[in-house]
């Protein structure tokens, strides 16, 4: 119908923008979102990822890969424990790494987003981590900063947060093998508004998980899901019958007032994750959760803390997938146009 | 006496569905012969149409010219030389300016710097409330009086149905058709795409189908009841055709148009958070784009307009949601529509029929036909000539448009507007 071959994209953005992610040899030049990555890429991630483990078992828990670069962690959102794990795993790879906060309420005072990067690129650096409000940030970033700059989605509206997703892989890798065609994961919560969810379906399927299940009232599920290969459950327990991995996501307070859900009591009487429900799952099943949790409302102490939790493990964890992906990212040869630009 | 003479012309008549090579005789600005030439003319002025198709100057129901009040967009003079080079001699701008056109004043602003600049014929649709805020009646009578041809609430909500109702009914009352952007306000605030599987993979905030057609649904009893004639403006989901076709079907008075660009974008061009799609209403699915189509083809759709929104380049220079939405669009407003006849979906006639006599018919004016004593407001073009849209040589003011690059047949060589020559290219 539409002819494609006449079709050019918004130059800006980049003509794939899958792709943009990727260097003319296929290899990682940003980090913006998981979709489209092969699962080469993704394993390598996850296997550096495990030497980096070592490293952060060792008593000197520092290696120069990244010596004499500069990082700028770029947050137009709050954020504790994403910032410092990633400003944990420059220092620990070596690399300088600045924090710059902008509160929404600074670019409201006129700046535009590429104003703010304008000014932070005449600092020389060479990787920007952003988190921002807006689905397409990370995008719309790497479409437009200099060519030598990276740039990693440290996630973006509802759309992306490819390195939580990354640590999750690692941490149900390290807790069940590495066939995912075993596996049952669920992901329990406010899928509509969650950039977490969404990576981690992508993630899974491109690790050709056995199945993807996502459970959440119908209010909080997003039109059209299965799309991205997931089957939905509407109700708690037969969504997360003889599953092998539960994720559970965090429930932000506000949606009482759109009118998505009429009160955080039923919402935990109806999908909270309580011991008592924890039955239908798999006994060997573990527990997840990106964080911050609220006890109470989407997953009870008993369950967060218990044996099966492996909530602390994925912080953990969070230190040596930044540092495989910051690595592998900055770690490249610089290709010709890089060079180009330097000069 | 000015005189002009276009001659050697395939002359393509949408209302006769006649196509015949026959010479157009001007004088004063209204066309005083076709076919034979009249005792005693000689032309000043002759333009040499062969090989050209000569149609009815182009009538767009939907332009914004950002004058008043956006003038670093665009201005009215800049925006009407862009639409003479599109071969558009009326367009219509909804009253969604700053200030807004609820006041006689506005209007003859508009009016006064259309005429200065004089490239095309600008009317204007009054507010159907004051300040479009959906409390108060505007002063209809007034806007009539002033010259505007319908009155829009724009895509601004009324709230209250029966100050919806009783505007429909005052509208009735002044003779005003009532121009509706259909558009469920609390079901598509806050969204940036069609609520589908692109925007749940994008995390962008959809806007469900169902924001067109409960405003349909509403207006539709509403107009039922008060008997106001009424416009919809640009449809976006099959099921709002589908609601259209019914109350037609059922003998409603009513009409619809469609924006170019709805005919050949869907969904699937967003995905790259290419802000270039980004407009409102949304690009819906594949399967939507495909009713809206036929709609064209079966005649529900009577019209297909611009719906120009010329933007600044920062406009476009954010995170998807964050960038304003709208396309500079009348420049691609005939090669869009004979792209539809190339595809084999409507014959010439129909396209052109879309774009002057049905859209005229709409707006109740006397332009739109080739016919002796109508205003020779004339668009000529060359049916083979193949060209690909850059944004550089673009003439409006804005440059946003997700249709650079593509290939087009089909160009506008020149533009008259009451006899006058307001745009000729080689």
């Amino acid at each position: 119908m539409v002819n494609k071959a006449s079709r050019r994209t918004n130059p800006l953005i980049g003509n794939d923008s899958w792709n943009i992610q990727l260097d003319s040899k296929g290899r990682l030049k940003h980090l913006l979102t998981i979709e489209g990555l092969g699962s080469e890429i993704l394993t390598s991630i996850l296997d550096t990822a495990e030497s980096f483990a070592n490293v952060n078992q060792q008593r000197v828990k520092k290696v120069p890969l990244l010596r004499g670069k500069t990082i700028v962690n770029l947050f137009f959102e709050a954020s504790t424990r994403t910032r410092t794990t990633f400003e944990l795993a420059a220092k620990r790879l070596s690399a300088d790494i600045l924090n710059v906060n902008i509160s929404t309420s600074a670019t409201s005072k006129g700046e535009s987003l590429l104003d703010t990067l304008q000014n932070l690129q005449a600092m020389l650096c060479d990787m920007f981590i952003v988190r921002h409000s807006d689905s397409g940030a990370a995008h719309f970033i790497a479409g437009n900063v200099a060519p030598h700059i990276s740039v990693i989605n440290a996630g973006d509206g509802r759309h992306a947060h490819p390195t939580q997703a990354l640590l999750d892989m690692f941490t149900i890798r390290r807790n069940k093998g590495h066939d995912f065609g075993r596996l049952r994961v669920a992901i329990v919560g406010d899928l509509l508004h969650s950039r977490v969810a969404r990576s981690q379906i992508h993630a899974l399927n491109i690790l050709n998980t056995g199945e993807v299940r996502v459970i959440a009232p119908k209010t909080l599920i997003p039109t059209d899901i299965e799309d991205m290969g997931v089957n939905v459950f509407n109700d708690l327990e037969s969504g997360i019958r003889d599953a092998d991995v539960i994720i559970t996501l965090r429930l932000q307070k506000e949606r009482m007032q759109g009118a998505l859900l009429p009160s955080e009591h039923e919402y935990y009487s109806l999908y909270g994750l309580t011991a008592e429900r924890l039955c239908a799952a798999r006994d060997d099943a573990i527990i997840m959760h990106p964080g911050p949790i609220n006890r109470g409302v989407e997953i009870e102490s008993r369950v967060a803390d218990g044996a099966r939790s492996v909530i602390l493990d994925q912080v953990t964890y969070g230190i040596s997938v930044r540092m495989a992906v910051m690595s592998m990212v900055l770690g490249r040869e610089p290709e010709a146009a890089d060079a180009e630009a330097h000069a | 006496m000015s005189r002009l003479l276009v001659s050697n012309g395939l002359l393509l008549d949408p209302v006769t569905q006649s196509v015949e090579t026959r010479d157009i005789y001007i004088a004063d600005g209204s066309i005083i012969a076709i076919g034979h030439k009249p005792d005693g003319f000689i032309a000043e002025q002759t333009i040499d149409a062969s090989g050209l198709i000569v149609s009815p100057g182009l009538v767009d129901l939907c332009a914004r010219l950002r004058e008043p009040g956006l003038e670093f967009k665009a201005d009215i003079s800049s925006e009407t030389v862009a639409a003479a080079s599109a071969g558009i001699t009326t367009l219509c701008c909804p009253p969604d300016t700053d200030p807004v056109i609820d006041e006689p004043s506005v209007v003859e602003l508009i009016h006064r710097k259309a005429a200065t600049a004089a490239h095309a014929n600008v009317l204007a649709l009054g507010a159907l409330t004051d300040g479009l805020e959906g409390q108060r009646l505007s002063e209809m009578a007034a806007l009539h009086a002033a010259g505007c041809v319908g009155v829009s609430n724009c895509r601004n909500p009324v709230a209250n149905t029966l100050i919806l109702r009783r505007a429909y009914a005052y509208a009735a009352n002044c003779d005003m058709t009532v121009f509706i952007e259909p558009d469920e306000h609390w079901l598509s605030a806050g969204g940036c795409a069609h609520d589908g599987p692109v925007a749940t993979r994008l995390g962008l905030q959809g806007i469900a189908v169902s924001a067109e057609t409960v405003a349909i649904s509403r207006a539709l009893e509403l107009i039922l009841e008060t008997g106001v004639k009424a416009h919809f403006g640009r449809l976006s989901s099959a099921h709002g055709v589908e609601l259209i076709e019914r109350a037609k079907q059922q003998g409603m008075d009513i009409t619809a148009d469609v924006s170019a660009h709805q005919l050949f974008l869907n969904e699937m061009d967003i995905n790259s958070f290419n802000s270039m799609c980004h407009v409102l209403p949304p690009l819906r699915s594949q399967r939507d784009m495909e009713a809206l189509r036929q709609g064209v083809r079966d005649g529900v759709i009577d019209a297909i307009c611009s719906d120009h929104q010329p933007h600044e380049p920062d406009a476009k220079q954010a995170p998807f949601a964050s960038t304003q939405p709208g396309i500079s669009a009348m420049e691609t407003l005939l090669p869009l529509t004979l792209r539809l006849v190339h595809e084999q979906l409507i014959p010439t006639y129909t396209a052109l029929s879309l774009l002057t006599t049905q859209p005229a018919a709409i707006l109740g004016i006397n332009t739109g036909v080739l016919a002796e004593n109508r205003p020779a407001d004339i668009c000529i073009y060359d049916p083979d000539q193949d060209w690909q849209l850059d944004t550089a040589s673009m003439l409006s003011r804005g440059r946003n448009t997700p249709f650079a690059g593509w290939s087009f047949q089909g160009k506008v060589r020149y533009t008259l507007i009451g006899g006058k020559l307001v745009h000729a290219s080689a």
